[in-house]
């Protein structure tokens, strides 16, 4: 029975910066090094993790069943058949009158702390009800965000709040990043947004057409034999995550054509 | 300034538009952090008195139409303090400040 179970929180603030497809992905990771991991999906109004892990037909329980005490715990999680270390749990369903409360919310992750190394919240986004009750059950975070105002502005709400509870420690991974973008200073940079929200880093993740493919297909990156960016990153944040010292890319000298080397020529410092 | 600025700018064209977007996020978050919930009329009047205090130390002011407010324009928030002062502790008046129409009681 894992005695330091490390139950995360993912949040944004911002919908659509890539906190499901993170905690799949990571989730993956973490069992493919060989931890127990439980991914639970916190946003039961609009819940999507099932979808980009391929889950969506073997769901039966949610987490409400097993608090009506409907069904037990390894009733309700729905085990992944590729990555056995890995299982999903629902907080609910999108039908269901009663939401949650912050209470049931950490009941759920204590239950989930006997069995798992690792319990990655997928927090719904916002800054309401949804967002405190995930929060009420985690121990650390990450936050995700992209190298866009909308999506800074609104982390920094959620950083803000983070810092108000006992949540310890807060890291921030950047999202969808686009090397070129970032060359050609189009785009905030990492120091930007770092600088910005003043959270340690926790890892990069490149824009990559692989992660909407394998989302059609219901098979997160990290699962996935082929290479690819996203994949990369991926696997490195769940390293770091777990103590290991990886070193992080710097987006600017990703590109290799001639074009690229160019920019980054254009980016040196005159004065 | 990076080499890529300096051409800009010799060409007369604009800057990037991640510097854009750092000042204008920079300003945005300056007003979003101060969350105006967080200092509660309690806390106001406590630094309003301690203000004052502080102030009467070395001047006389006219307690009657002393103002200590809270303001929001153009993205920032500022502290408004409007202390009428009578006249210095050595007894020279020296200025009235009085900001808009006094309060008649």
């Amino acid at each position: 029975m894992p005695e330091n179970t490390r139950t995360i929180l993912i949040c944004s603030g911002k919908g659509g910066v890539g906190k499901t497809t993170l905690t799949a992905n990571l989730g993956i990771a973490l069992a493919n090094s060989g931890a127990t991991t439980a991914v639970l999906d916190a946003d039961f109004g609009l819940r999507n993790l099932d979808l980009l892990l391929g889950l969506e037909n073997r769901i039966i329980y949610t987490a409400q069943d097993v608090l009506d005490k409907k069904c037990r715990l390894d009733q309700a999680l729905v085990r992944h058949k590729k990555e056995p270390n890995l299982a999903l749990l629902p907080a609910g369903d999108p039908r269901m009158l009663d939401w949650m409360k912050p209470e049931d919310m950490k009941q759920i992750s204590e239950l989930l702390g006997e069995k798992f190394d690792y319990v990655l919240v997928d927090c719904p986004a916002g800054v309401e009800d949804g967002f405190k009750n995930a929060l009420s059950a985690c121990k650390e975070a990450i936050v995700v965000t992209n190298p866009e105002l909308s999506a800074v502005r609104d982390a920094d709400r959620v950083i803000g709040i983070l810092n108000t509870s006992d949540i310890k420690p807060i890291q921030l991974l950047i999202n969808r990043v686009r090397p070129n973008m970032m060359a050609n200073q189009e785009m905030l940079s990492i120091e930007d947004v770092q600088s910005i929200l003043s959270l340690p880093l926790l890892g990069i993740v490149l824009e990559d057409e692989q992660v909407i493919i394998s989302t059609n297909r219901g098979e997160p990156l990290t699962l996935s034999d082929g290479k690819s960016p996203a994949k990369k990153c991926y696997i490195n944040v769940s390293q770091r995550l777990a103590g290991k010292d990886i070193p992080f890319i710097d987006p600017k000298n990703e590109g290799k054509s001639l074009k690229d080397k160019f920019m980054r020529l254009m980016q040196t410092k005159i004065f | 300034m990076t080499l890529r600025d300096l051409i800009n700018k010799l060409l007369g064209r604009e800057t990037s538009s991640a510097n854009t977007a750092r000042e204008r996020l920079q300003l945005v978050l300056a007003h979003d952090r101060v969350d105006m919930s967080s200092l509660t009329t309690d806390l106001l009047d406590k630094m309003r008195k301690e203000i004052l205090d502080v102030v009467a130390k070395y001047v006389e002011i006219d307690f009657e139409e002393v103002a200590v407010s809270l303001e929001t324009e153009d993205r920032m928030t500022a502290l408004v303090a409007n202390l009428p002062i009578k006249r210095t502790l050595t007894g020279e008046i020296q200025f009235k400040k009085n900001k808009g129409t006094p309060k008649t009681k």
